[in-house]
């Protein structure tokens, strides 16, 4: 592809000991593609997801943001480039409202730095409805809303905030039905605004719902990254327990 | 399905001075029924309960800011102790002016505020652990040095040099006739639930109780919120001893005791969670409202006054389990 991706590594390992985390792993993620990252527990999804955001850097290869080559010290650090990470235990707090939860470290401030309320409900408000999330009162506790909604504050947050590059850590394998679906709708807006988004899933319906692309991991090593339409349902469950190799790189 | 009731109501449900509200109430009706006619309904009656309860809101105010933010300070008893020892020190031992020996008891205050902030943070220890710790050292200290230094444990005639000190002015008298401590508790219930509700900072504060390490992820100061906090707790604290000190005119080693945990009370009917981040700084005054009516109410009834600590209990009891259900009512009504 000629558009540079906003982030890619190119050969990545990463190994704990002796043991191979992560081998020969190429990955890449355009603006506005959904990518999805399939895999078992173990596969090495969680250590791709540490190297992307910053946690720690890869014992060898490269890890491009935007075109250039960066070398990540921390998740601040990856922070400030524009790359997020919702991890699926989210990092808010149940007992605050969800307008404070979406403000928290970056509170809007008027005259002699006291919170501009009105602001950050903009903020709120005009944030969630971007995402086509239906919240009537951004007052009330986060912990009253449901895990659906949660997810989606808490990705709407991220995306306020200026995240180029959203990697989402299971974020639909806690939920019922109805509210995954939700959550893959914000998804897709999340997409259609230009973000490059990481989805982390072992669920291969939810990802062919949203998915551009699909890489399954096994044991460490990538088997292959299958474009949409080139791949099922059953292709991508067979992948993720191991089984034979399909197509490659689209 | 549930009927969704209107937003203003869940508001008010959710809100933590709900229960302390409902609680001061009762506890006023109860005693304007009972002890209406001897003086409870009366001017000087609401002075009375007033001054109790702002001198326990005064300490209220800052330790529910500190719970909210997830710690505890049994240490703030000790320091108004401590805090009444330095003034009478300074003024009676060393011939220091009062507006000076003020500034003495403040800087000793604030050094104790920061050793609480600065231990917590860096041992890692409970909070609880650790100004229990100093409380005790602290109080021992403050009895030792003054025997050591005068061979008494109590001063008096503090007030006759302090009505000349432009600094002691502020801590003393009754301005229109109401209490200078009153005036101090009204002030600060106004100062520190507009920081807590209006500021970035109070934002900070309800998130470091929350869950420290999500509000480190999100960019929040967490170890300088906690150590301002420990420092504001010391700083009410002598505060308030500055002001019982001044008015009474006398300073004893003891002075102060248990007002740790009478603090800690008024916040908890206030509706503060003891795990942090949920609380109010308005209920943490009408929780020191409610025991300062109680205390003062139980004198008008007539009853011996020996009882108040059994009402205390029992208040405390009573609101905790009221929170509760309230709590648990308006998730329900909710969902």
């Amino acid at each position: 592809m000629a558009v540079t991706p906003i982030a890619e590594l190119r050969n990545v390992e990463k190994r704990f000991g002796r043991v191979y985390a992560l081998r020969g792993i190429s990955f890449s993620v355009h603006r506005g593609e959904v990518h999805c990252l399939l895999g078992d527990n173990g596969a090495g999804k969680t250590t791709l997801i540490k190297i992307l955001s910053g946690v720690f850097p890869p014992d060898s290869g490269e890890y491009l943001f935007d075109g250039r080559s960066v070398r990540l010290a921390s998740p601040r650090e990856a922070m400030t480039l524009g790359i997020a990470v919702v991890y699926q235990d989210l990092a808010l707090l149940p007992l605050m409202s969800v307008l404070r939860n979406f403000i928290l470290g970056r509170e809007p401030t008027g005259r002699m730095g006291l919170l501009d309320l009105r602001k950050a409900e903009e903020w709120v408000r005009e944030s969630l409805a971007r995402l086509g999330i239906s919240l009537d009162d951004v007052h009330r506790p986060l912990g009253l809303l449901s895990g659906g909604q949660r997810q989606a504050v808490a990705i709407a947050r991220a995306v306020f905030f200026g995240a180029k590059l959203l990697i989402l850590d299971e974020p639909t394998s806690a939920l019922g039905v109805r509210q995954a679906a939700q959550v893959l709708e914000v998804i897709r807006r999340m997409k259609e605004m230009g973000v490059g988004v990481v989805f982390i899933t072992h669920n291969p319906l939810h990802a062919l719902a949203v998915g551009d692309r699909f890489t399954v991991l096994f044991q460490g090593e990538s088997l292959g990254t299958y474009p949409r339409g080139s791949v099922n349902e059953r292709e991508l469950t067979r992948l993720m327990a191991g089984g034979m190799e399909l197509g490659v790189e689209g | 399905m549930v009927k969704v009731p209107p937003r203003l109501l869940l508001r008010i449900f959710l809100a933590p001075e709900l229960g302390a509200a409902i609680g001061l109430a009762t506890v006023f009706l109860l005693f304007a029924f009972w002890a209406g006619d001897r003086g409870f309904l009366s001017l000087q009656g609401a002075v009375n309960y007033l001054e109790v309860a702002a001198q326990l809101g005064i300490l209220a105010t800052g330790v529910a800011l500190l719970m909210i933010a997830g710690e505890f300070d049994l240490s703030v008893g000790s320091v108004i102790g401590a805090a009444g020892m330095v003034l009478a020190l300074g003024v009676q031992v060393f011939g220091l002016p009062v507006w000076a020996s003020i500034l003495l008891a403040f800087s000793v205050a604030l050094l104790v505020g920061f050793a609480n902030g600065y231990l917590v943070l860096k041992t890692g220890l409970p909070s609880f652990i650790v100004t229990l710790a100093t409380m005790y050292m602290l109080r021992g200290a403050t009895i030792a040095i003054t025997r050591e230094v005068t061979s008494v444990t109590r001063f008096s005639g503090l007030t006759e040099p302090a009505l000349s000190d432009p600094l002691a002015r502020v801590f003393m008298g009754a301005p229109l006739g109401i209490p200078i401590a009153v005036w101090w508790w009204l002030f600060l219930t106004a100062l520190l639930a507009f920081i807590l509700g209006r500021t970035r900072w109070g934002n900070w504060i309800f998130a470091t109780g929350g869950d420290p390490v999500a509000a480190r992820n999100s960019g929040v100061p967490v170890a300088s919120v906690k150590l301002s906090l420990f420092v504001l707790t010391a700083f009410l604290a002598t505060l308030l001893s500055l002001i019982q000190v001044l008015n009474t005119g006398s300073a004893d080693v003891l002075r102060g005791q248990t007002k740790e945990l009478e603090a800690i009370a008024a916040a908890v009917i206030g509706g503060c969670a003891l795990t942090g981040g949920y609380g109010s700084v308005l209920g943490a005054s009408l929780g020191a409202l409610t025991l300062g009516m109680v205390q003062q109410g139980i004198f008008f009834t007539g009853i011996n006054t020996d009882w108040y600590l059994t009402f205390l209990g029992l208040m405390i009891l009573l609101s905790v389990l009221l929170n509760q259900y309230l709590r648990k009512r308006a998730t329900e009504a909710w969902r």
